[in-house]
């Protein structure tokens, strides 16, 4: 009973030291000067519009990631090719490569002098150090979540139903829709959670390719450590309380669909 | 069959390869600029070294105590019964949906200048091993404990009653089980720290040669405008993030070969 009560000692004690006793901290020091200074502090317009942006550059990842997403589980799990395992790999890349590295890499390829760069500048369209390198950039380390989350369902499904469907006269169409689909809500709508909390939360990459413009290039979490820098601590906790509401929210979502998942 | 499948391959491909490959073969292109012998002097510049060798140290020791702790609390949250459990179990995940700059804000908070608890580590390199920690939680602890739950019980009871020990128990019977989804989580962990930014820029100060990991030293390397150093030193990750993939493979490989 010792052993027990040592082990679950240690494991709350962990928790505490390392996750809940920072998090409680923050909410306190973006309120300790009363909540009104807090709210006064993300209702800025910079802090409106990095917010703002934040949403905007999800809006656009998230889709983006899920149809491709189901498109690559269906290429991996039903259509086996040469080259398989390379493509897995590379799918599972962004999960393990440093943000910095992949902002790096967009910055090389759509700068003034990298491949793309210079023809897009020609024809003037700014990619770098605006909108669109934030995206590519945040799709690029959100990829790997939906493919991850459909594959294995995918897998155990098996194709005995969509056979069905086809010998009783159901075109491709149809039975995607009416068939596969259905059977893989809960894994993409796992997916899209955990792409959605990736892409609200991205930093480094998107650090390299914005080039920081404030109240233009900035979201979210460039406006917190903007914030910092310029020893606005109110601004940065309050904005970062914001943001870790954002993330409880995810975290309530994956619970429910965990149960949902596990109900099936 | 033929149409649609192809169809469906060429946009996955078309895909990756534009948000994915292209971008990489830039990055392996440009650090490859100025030959071989540039590319070695740049990875092997006194400042890189020392920022990649406090990576790898770093994140071998985040990983050792993940390996303990993430076991620990994956079996606290399968085998123990408190009052609280599911919400400690919800709250794994927080790490992974809190935004790293965030992360590495609440813990200046706690552990930084004006900590209330008297423990200031800012600027140090046990902050780095802090921060990483913190935003490396979820891998062991998510890998092990749905292994622990599948786990059958009656294997540590028929070895009890043949008289093992409890620790004989843990080392012969539920440890080797668990070894695969450790290493796994292990892995995945290692990989997170070795490229991990948002979470240690704030807490770490990135004093060169002190607390500067490679992931710092890439960004400063870029705002200096020295782009084929930081390509270099990039391509290192590259490589360190490809392997680390290959090896959790090779080791879920391994797994299935043993259930079989």
């Amino acid at each position: 009973m010792t052993r027990k009560l040592a082990l679950r000692t240690f494991a709350l004690g962990y928790l505490a030291a390392i996750l809940v006793g920072p998090l409680v901290l923050v909410f306190y020091r973006a309120f300790e000067h009363g909540f009104g200074e807090a709210w006064s502090a993300v209702t800025t317009p910079p802090a409106l519009h990095a917010f703002e942006l934040t949403l905007l550059i999800t809006a656009i990842a998230v889709p983006a990631n899920t149809i491709f997403g189901v498109l690559c589980a269906l290429a991996v799990v039903r259509h086996p090719f040469r080259g398989k395992g390379l493509l897995n790999a590379v799918v599972d890349l962004p999960m393990a490569l440093s943000p910095v590295v992949v902002g790096l890499s967009l910055f090389l390829l759509y700068g003034r002098t990298g491949w793309f760069g210079s023809w897009f500048l020609a024809r003037g369209i700014q990619i770098l150090f605006a909108l669109p390198s934030m995206i590519l950039a945040t799709v690029f380390v959100s990829l790997p979540f939906v493919v991850r989350e459909v594959v294995p369902v995918l897998r155990e499904i098996g194709t005995d139903q969509e056979q069905a469907a086809a010998t009783l006269g159901a075109s491709r169409l149809q039975t995607f829709f009416r068939i596969t689909l259905p059977a893989l809500r809960w894994a993409i709508a796992y997916g899209v959670v955990l792409t959605t909390a990736r892409s609200l939360g991205e930093y480094g990459a998107v650090s390299v390719v914005s080039g920081r413009v404030a109240g233009k290039t900035a979201t979210a979490t460039l406006f917190v450590e903007d914030r910092y820098q310029s020893f606005d601590i109110v601004g940065a906790y309050a904005a970062s309380v914001v943001l870790a509401l954002m993330a409880v929210s995810v975290l309530l979502a994956m619970n429910l669909l965990r149960r949902k998942e596990d109900a099936l | 069959m033929r149409a649609p499948s192809a169809l469906i391959l060429g946009t996955v491909l078309t895909y990756l390869s534009i948000i994915v490959a292209l971008p990489l073969a830039a990055l392996v292109w440009r650090s490859g600029g100025r030959g071989a012998a540039g590319f070695w002097s740049s990875v092997s510049s006194p400042e890189a070294l020392s920022a990649l060798e406090l990576t790898l140290v770093v994140s071998l020791v985040v990983a050792l105590v993940n390996a303990v702790s993430g076991t620990i609390i994956a079996w606290v949250l399968v085998r123990d019964d408190f009052r609280g459990r599911s919400v400690v179990n919800a709250l794994i995940d927080l790490p992974f949906a809190l935004p790293t700059i965030v992360a590495g804000l609440t813990l200046l908070a706690l552990y930084g200048p004006r900590s209330p608890v008297g423990i200031n580590v800012a600027y140090t390199r046990a902050a780095i091993v802090l921060a990483i920690l913190f935003v490396t939680l979820p891998f062991v602890v998510r890998t092990v404990q749905p292994v622990l739950l599948e786990l059958d019980r009656e294997l540590e009871q028929a070895a009890a009653s043949l008289g093992a020990t409890r620790w004989q128990t843990f080392t012969r019977v539920v440890f080797p089980n668990l070894l695969p989804g450790i290493l796994s989580g292990v892995a995945l962990a290692f990989a997170r720290a070795v490229g991990e930014f948002g979470s240690v820029v704030l807490i770490t100060g990135n004093l060169p040669f002190k607390t500067e990991v490679s992931s710092v030293y890439i960004f400063g390397q870029l705002e200096s405008g020295n782009t084929s150093g930081a390509a270099a030193a990039s391509v290192v990750l590259l490589g360190i993030s490809f392997g680390v993939l290959l090896l959790i493979g090779a080791v879920r490989r391994w797994t299935t070969r043993h259930d079989a």
